[in-house]
């Protein structure tokens, strides 16, 4: 992947940038290569960049002042939560400030009548929840990551979890952010209430990443913790039998909480890891939760259960304590640690497919493992479609990193060729912004760019991220018009 | 003028037709929230009702698309046969602006993103919005999102589409999430409560495990004139909590939010279609608030400002409220005459927080006083720069937000 040419310029002017922002956080510059060191790459760890110099703003205040210093200098900007970002998104740019939110850490307020939170964009996910609970409530997205993430990044790339499917994303659990533009105007979206005057700039803020603006607030909904939630673990003889188990239940009308699907080599390398006492003899896991009133979740597990043993199953636990269910669970949210024990390295696939494609994509991601020599163990959000392939490799190989991405990219290509898309969850960031050809046309991508041209016209913000040419936003802006073809009569214009 | 472009590629020359004559278009899709926003002077009607028709449906897989123009009402339908639903609940606004019922179409629905009592359980028309085909005021077709419900591919141009009431971009075709219709509803009914009780017994209903879907709270004067007896009967201020579920879940819930809202007042309960009744007349409100000469406000706030925001307003004007989304939602039905109480209401609002939409009100009225909530100056800057990148000519429903949306 090629990162845009350093600004050589910009790059000369590196004392100058450092003196200005020393001035605007006088205690939060970092400008020495062993403190860089921490920010050079992200959760995509096969990239890494120093940057110009890192600065950690502590108020909103600063935000604004160090982006309009930015944005009056033609200064490259790249905002970083947590550095979990498995695209690359917070991957810094050698000619661009690193601007680090890890000082926004605070809970400002919990309104537990109104049923949400107002947070710091620094807050990790877990912290929102850990803040409510003595209240009851809880945050409901909760990607794996969720200890370390901040909500700022989960606002960044609308960031999902095993909850999702029942709950939705971060999008849907997003009420407002207070958002500083690179010409460091500071601007509400949103707030306590729903749905939007005008336009819904915050819809487009969350999964934006990093390239609108950065956040300095961000109000979340919290949710009532359910009374009872009890998780089933299915086993298969068959990643089609356990695909065709997922597709009966929510024929039948059930949203679980979570639906999770893991593969024999993921299984395996959970159970190693974790002894969650995974079944090692099945094709296929599926691990169903249940959640809401006592009642509910009992009849809920009966049906899961009957549907299950209709469909195959070979071996069928349901959890009896709070012990027992975060163990099932404790498997899947290590798979990705799990399987890199197993291998040197590995690469995290994230597309979205329509479910019932799984056996294709299944298959043809077999021939795709013997033609590139590389192993792939699958974890999946199987409830919504969206896959984590993670693909074996071992850096220190020469060759098998490139294999590996290319490996990588047929499989988002094939997500996309079975009426999918590139990313359920992780975002395009470096890794996937060549691919984006392949979902969207020039039309589409420009007139995504627009969006971009109204926030950012300079292009300052993230730069190299998402989009694979960023066209100048005058010629986005021009109008190619030609001769009238419909007779209309000329009236005034008000 | 009247445009009815049949296919996508007709649209689109039509468009650009409009475009490079710099002939301004009102889009109608079933023509029924036309008295929604400022009112607009267009050389062209685009009517969009030919471009209608299912085009995909998978039930296992949660997923519809449809033309734009395709009525609501034969999706609705079709979705009923399957057991599911549109969770959002889209309300009808035909009878509010004195119109026939069921008459709105899908494009409509997702052009204004309005939303019906389960809102603040299953999200609005922007939370199921997963894709669309469309042509922007700059004549070019483009499509944005995809058929599946996790997507982060780019930015989420549906949100941005859901809302703009067709100032951005004509919708062609749209794909949406769609989920099954809940087996059992029922309604925990609360008599005689303040709205400063009724928000706080609604607070503590949507604070409990129980799963809460609706929450809304009916003075005494409305409550008289619901269709469902036993709310029409009360003689007292009706304060609603909708359960759904299956079966054995709805009946514990019921109970355990009966003795939890019993503390406030006598409780009763609405089963399957006296609930469903119910909650379609607080959705579609125009039953509820039946004078069509008054002006109608639609305020959206925090759950827990509703009632203070109304009975600021109360003091103020004569007005009739009812409150939805578990008092986030605050309907006022004041009379048309002078500003239509804008600067009350606005005032109130902007107290709290929140927005104000003058939903009806007549034209003039609507020429005066901006329907919309004026925005703060740096959203209002970067939303007219959004609408000169997709519509630079002001083609697309001119005027209908804002004057320069
Ligand atoms: C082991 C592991 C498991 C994971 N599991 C999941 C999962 O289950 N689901 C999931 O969705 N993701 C998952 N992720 C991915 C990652 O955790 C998420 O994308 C997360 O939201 C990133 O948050 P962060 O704070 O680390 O952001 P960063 O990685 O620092 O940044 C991510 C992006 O957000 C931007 N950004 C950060 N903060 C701000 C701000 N305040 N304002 C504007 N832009 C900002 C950055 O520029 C960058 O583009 C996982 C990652 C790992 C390493």
């Amino acid at each position: 992947m090629l990162m845009p040419e350093p600004d050589r310029a910009t790059i000369a002017r590196r004392d100058e940038i450092v003196a200005a922002l020393r001035v605007i956080v006088p205690d939060g510059v970092i400008d020495r290569a062993e403190g860089m060191r921490v920010y050079e790459s992200d959760g995509l760890t096969a990239y890494r960049q120093l940057p110009l110099v890192v600065v950690l703003p502590g108020t909103t205040q600063q935000v604004a002042d160090v982006l309009r210093w930015c944005g009056r200098n033609g200064v490259k900007v790249v905002p970083r939560g947590a550095g979990t970002s498995l695209s690359g998104g917070a991957l810094p740019l050698a000619d661009g400030v690193l601007l680090g939110m890890a000082r926004f850490n605070r809970v400002l307020e919990i309104d537990a009548d109104n049923r949400c939170a107002v947070v710091q964009p620094g807050v990790t996910n877990l912290g929102i929840s850990q803040a409510v609970a003595h209240l009851g409530f809880y945050y409901a997205p909760d990607p794996s990551s969720q200890i370390a993430c901040t909500i700022g990044g989960n606002v960044a790339e609308n960031s999902g979890g095993v909850h999702c499917l029942k709950y939705g994303l971060t999008t849907n659990n997003v009420l407002g952010v207070e958002m500083v533009t690179i010409d460091g105007e500071v601007v509400r979206l949103g707030g306590r209430h729903l749905d939007s005057a005008g336009y819904d700039l915050l819809g487009i803020v969350v999964g934006s990443e990093g390239l609108l603006g950065v956040v300095t607030e961000v109000t979340v909904r919290i949710l009532p913790k359910p009374s009872t939630a009890r998780a089933v673990l299915i086993g298969f003889p068959t990643s089609e039998a356990a695909g065709d188990c997922v597709a009966a239940i929510i024929a039948a009308g059930i949203i679980p909480g979570g639906m999770e699907m893991m593969d024999r080599l993921a299984i395996h390398a959970a159970e190693d890891f974790v002894h969650a006492g995974y079944p090692r003899d099945v094709e296929a896991l599926l691990i169903v939760e249940l959640d809401g009133p006592a009642a509910e979740v009992d009849h809920l597990i009966e049906r899961v259960a009957e549907i299950a043993r209709e469909r195959g199953s070979v071996t069928l636990r349901v959890s009896e304590s709070e012990a027992e269910r975060l163990a099932f669970w404790a498997g899947r949210k290590a798979a990705f640690p799990a399987v890199g024990r197993i291998s040197p390295d590995y690469y995290c696939m994230d597309g979205t497919i329509p479910r019932h494609r799984l056996p294709l994509v299944l298959s043809r991601m077999r021939e795709m493992e013997a033609q590139y020599g590389l192993r792939v163990a699958n974890v999946f959000h199987a409830g919504d479609g969206n896959l984590h392939p993670l693909i074996l490799y071992d850096a220190n190989r020469p060759g098998e990193l490139e294999r590996a991405e290319a490996f990588g990219s047929d499989i988002l290509r094939l997500c996309v060729e079975v009426g999918g898309v590139l990313t359920g969850e992780h975002g395009v960031g470096v890794e996937k912004r060549d691919l984006m050809g392949t979902m969207f046309d020039e039309n589409d991508l420009a007139h995504q760019q627009r969006l971009k041209c109204a926030f950012d016209p300079d292009g300052l913000l993230n730069p190299g991220k998402v989009f694979p040419t960023l066209h100048r936003c005058a010629e986005l802006g021009r109008l190619h018009v030609s001769g009238g073809k419909l007779p209309f009569p000329d009236l005034p214009r008000f | 003028m009247l445009l009815r472009p049949e296919d996508p590629a007709r649209l689109a020359e039509m468009v650009a037709g409009a475009l490079a004559d710099g002939t301004p278009l009102e889009l109608v899709g079933g023509g029924t929230k036309r008295g929604l926003g400022r009112p607009m002077q267009a050389a062209a009607t685009l009517d969009l009702s030919g471009l209608a028709g299912i085009q995909l449906y998978e039930p296992a897989e949660l997923v519809m698309a449809a033309g734009a123009g395709t009525p609501l009402a034969a999706i609705e339908a079709e979705l009923a046969a399957n057991g599911q639903m549109l969770a959002f609940e889209p309300p009808d606004y035909g009878p509010l602006y004195g119109g026939p019922a069921g008459r709105q179409t899908i494009g409509g629905v997702f052009a204004t993103n309005l939303a019906g009592p389960r809102r603040i359980k299953a999200g609005a028309a922007r939370d199921h919005f997963l894709g669309t085909g469309a042509v922007s005021g700059r004549g070019e077709a483009f499509k944005a999102g995809g058929r599946v419900v996790k997507n982060v591919t780019g930015y989420d141009l549906c949100k941005l589409l859901a809302g703009s009431h067709g100032t951005l971009a004509v919708l062609h075709s749209v794909t949406f999430k769609v989920l099954p219709a809940p087996e059992k509803a029922r309604t925990v009914l609360v008599f005689g409560l303040d709205p400063a009780t009724a928000a706080a017994a609604m607070a503590a209903a949507l604070g409990s495990p129980h799963e809460v879907a609706s929450a809304a709270h009916l003075p005494p004067g409305i409550a008289a004139r619901s269709a469902v007896d036993f709310v029409r009967g009360a003689g007292a201020a009706v304060t609603a909590v909708r359960v759904e579920g299956p079966g054995p879940s709805v009946a514990v819930r019921c109970t355990a939010l009966r003795e939890l809202l019993g503390a406030h007042g006598a409780v009763e309960e609405l089963h399957s279609s006296r609930s469903a009744r119910f909650w379609a007349e607080v959705r579609d409100v125009a039953g509820l608030l039946p004078d069509p000469a008054t002006a109608l406000w639609r305020l959206s706030v925090a759950p827990m400002d509703g009632h203070r925001v109304a009975a600021e307003v109360g003091r103020a004007l004569p007005a009739e409220l009812l409150f939805d989304w578990a008092g986030g939602l605050v309907w006022l039905a004041v009379p048309a005459e002078g500003d239509a109480g804008a600067a009350i209401v606005r005032g109130a609002v902007a107290g709290v927080g929140g927005h104000a939409t003058l939903v009806r009100a007549p034209e003039a009225l609507r020429a005066a006083v901006p329907p919309f909530q004026p925005q703060a100056p740096g959203v209002a800057a970067l939303s007219a720069r959004v609408k000169a990148g997709f519509d630079p000519r002001g083609i697309l429903n001119p005027g209908r937000m804002a004057p320069d949306l």
